[in-house]
């Protein structure tokens, strides 16, 4: 309990999709519920496994294709019948199937856009620095092996405890992840 | 043809089904894939190449230059063909970008497997030719340095761009592509960009590869927004791509130019877009395995399924044609059919034949398994496609201009040097962007290789 502030977490590696997904399993039946995993692809089955809900990705771009679309159509009856009305001809000033094509690529252009810095946003990224990146076999999370980290904020961590309990669920390299 | 194929248990076909030859670990397509970029030293054909491209936007860039010094007017364009090939060659290049986005988003949706080693260089190449295709309209205007007049701005004057013209909606609808295709390529590009940073040696490529990498981690929790936002990207992708060429097929069918005021503009352009744009993978596709090794990753089945999408979209846009030419006779409208006749007889007529060998009859060797199997094949047909589909775009614009409604004001083009310079440029331009790209960022989708190495030895269990 000592190192407790000074450490963010004790982290397992694993060498398949298959023995992460089960230590994951396993680690949350034993009552952890602040940990993480990491892969170098989107592993089927593990966010399951973890107990993540929906996101919040789908929201986010629905609220930003909906303002793009509004937006984009509003602008144009704006410009075209309140801002600058051109009588041509007696022709309607909100002719708004001409306004279809721009409402249409702002919707698309809103939609992608929050989709994108949402999803950053909800990350966290653009971060530069990372405690789990102090841990040296780390660099291989990024190419062919799978990593558990249980982080020291949960109510049931105890380094030796929860370093034994990695052990059992067979990760190789169990470390401390230290918090600078 | 069911004679000449072997059979289907055969060990040719399955060796040829493979979307991913055999005996590949997470970590041996990671190796190999960011190897090119990292490791292998750079060949002394990329450097001859990356010359000759570079020299070539060295005369792009005087070819602007001297088009801003003197207007447009060193073009051919006059009265009546005001748009030549400017517009041509924007057509042209907006389409072969489609290819990119339809092989990402499209194939993506569908659970296509076989997207996944070329969906990465496929959305390049889109970035790529977006660019050169914005480069035209861009000087077409005259005074480029007045464009911002296309976008909505409170200026002083109290003016407002028209909303209700095609040519402004081609401005929304080629920025929002250029910009969510940006964004498609550059998420894709995230998880790869942290293997390289990782895997990297220098001091300096470490830095920039973390920084575009913006700390990315691989935690679980971020896979999963990430993928939702991948998905959404796709579905937002699939609509906008078919959505482009529409609206660029509406600068010519909104007009009533005889030629140009039909309704089946927009599925036929959109069929040749995508027609020119797996034309174009294949151009790139087939040096790039061969220069890199990477038959592996881009396999026969890979090359076989894009020629059999070039010859579905090929017979799309020959409809196109049939039809263009049945709606003039059918309607009796007598300046459709005195177009119909131009085209066939007129003093353009030489292209048009060469427009229906390129891109109805050569194609139609694809039939073949043997043809689909023959890379050297492959390439050829892939650059006679794309020469058929540039020839389309003169035949479109400049027939119908030279021959409108009243003989007064009937007239001829032809093309100037600038106009060649401009436009075998701006190949130079996407060429060297290509050589750059394959150089310096991962070809091949590194993570998306490692789901793939996943699910592949999933199923053979």
């Amino acid at each position: 309990m000592l190192h407790r502030s000074h450490i963010y977490g004790v982290m397992g590696e694993f060498s398949t999709p298959e023995e992460l997904i089960h230590a994951v399993e396993k680690i949350r039946e034993a009552g952890y519920r602040r940990l993480d995993a990491y892969a170098p692809f989107p592993v089927e089955g593990l966010s399951k496994a973890l107990g993540l809900k929906r996101n919040m990705v789908p929201a986010i771009c629905l609220i930003g294709g909906l303002t793009g679309g509004l937006g984009g159509f509003f602008f144009q009856y704006w410009v075209n019948v309140i801002a600058y009305p051109l009588n041509i001809g007696g022709r309607p000033l909100n002719s708004w199937p001409a306004f279809i094509p721009v409402t249409f690529e702002l919707t698309i252009l809103g939609a992608a856009l929050s989709a994108v810095f949402g999803m950053l946003a909800l990350n966290r990224l653009p971060q530069p620095h990372h405690p789990v990146f102090n841990v040296h076999r780390f660099t291989h999370a990024s190419t062919d092996r799978f990593f558990l980290c249980i982080e020291s904020r949960d109510p049931k961590f105890h380094l030796a405890d929860t370093a034994r309990i990695l052990q059992e669920v067979h990760a190789h390299h169990v470390s401390e992840v230290s918090d600078d | 043809m069911s004679d000449e194929k072997p059979p289907r248990d055969s060990p040719e076909i399955k060796r040829l089904s493979l979307v991913l030859g055999p005996g590949h670990t997470y970590g041996s397509v990671t190796d190999k894939i960011s190897a090119i970029v990292l490791t292998r030293p750079t060949s002394l054909g990329w450097f001859i190449g990356f010359a000759i491209s570079f020299s070539i936007v060295g005369m792009l860039t005087v070819a602007l230059g001297w088009l801003i010094t003197k207007g447009t007017g060193i073009w051919g364009i006059n009265i009546p063909i005001g748009w030549g090939f400017a517009i041509v060659n924007f057509i042209w290049w907006i389409g072969i970008g489609h290819a990119g986005t339809l092989i990402s988003a499209i194939l993506f949706l569908l659970n296509q497997k076989w997207r996944t080693s070329i969906n990465r260089f496929a959305e390049a190449m889109t970035l790529f030719a977006v660019a050169c295709a914005g480069i035209f309209p861009l000087i077409h205007t005259g005074r480029p340095w007045m464009a911002f007049y296309m976008f909505p701005y409170p200026s002083t004057m109290g003016l407002w761009p028209q909303f209700r013209s095609p040519l402004i909606w081609d401005v929304f609808a080629v920025s929002t592509y250029g910009t969510v295709s940006l964004l498609f390529w550059y998420v894709g590009l995230i998880p790869d960009l942290a293997t390289l940073r990782d895997r990297a040696i220098k001091m300096p490529m470490k830095v920039i590869y973390g920084m575009l990498s913006m700390g990315w981690r691989g935690s679980a929790r971020h896979w999963h927004r990430y993928q939702s936002a991948y998905l959404l990207l796709a579905g937002l992708a699939t609509p906008l791509v078919l959505s482009v060429h529409t609206i660029v097929s509406f600068d010519f069918a909104i007009g009533i130019v005889p030629g140009w005021h039909t309704t089946i503009f927009p599925p036929y352009f959109v069929a040749g877009a995508i027609y020119s744009g797996f034309a174009m993978v294949l151009t790139i596709a087939i040096p790039l395995r061969k220069a890199y090794g990477l038959e592996d990753f881009i396999t026969m089945r890979h090359l076989d399924n894009m020629a059999k999408v070039m010859l579905a979209t090929g017979l799309i846009v020959a409809y196109g044609y049939f039809i263009e030419f049945f709606m003039a006779l059918y309607s009796g409208n007598k300046f459709d059919v005195f177009l119909v006749q131009q085209r066939l007889h007129g003093p353009y007529a030489p292209f048009y034949y060469a427009l229906l060998l390129c891109n109805i009859l050569t194609p139609q060797l694809l039939w073949f398994y043997k043809m689909r199997h023959n890379v050297a094949v492959l390439f050829i047909m892939s650059i006679v496609v794309n020469i058929g589909m540039w020839l389309e775009r003169f035949v479109i614009v400049v027939i119908s201009l030279t021959r409108d409604f009243v003989p007064s004001a009937w007239g001829r083009y032809s093309p100037t040097f600038w106009d060649w310079a401009t436009f075998i440029g701006t190949m130079g331009l996407f060429v060297m962007l290509i050589f750059l790209f394959v150089r310096v960022l991962p070809a091949i989708s590194i993570a998306e290789m490692r789901e793939l190495v996943a699910e592949t030895s999933e199923e053979e269990k």
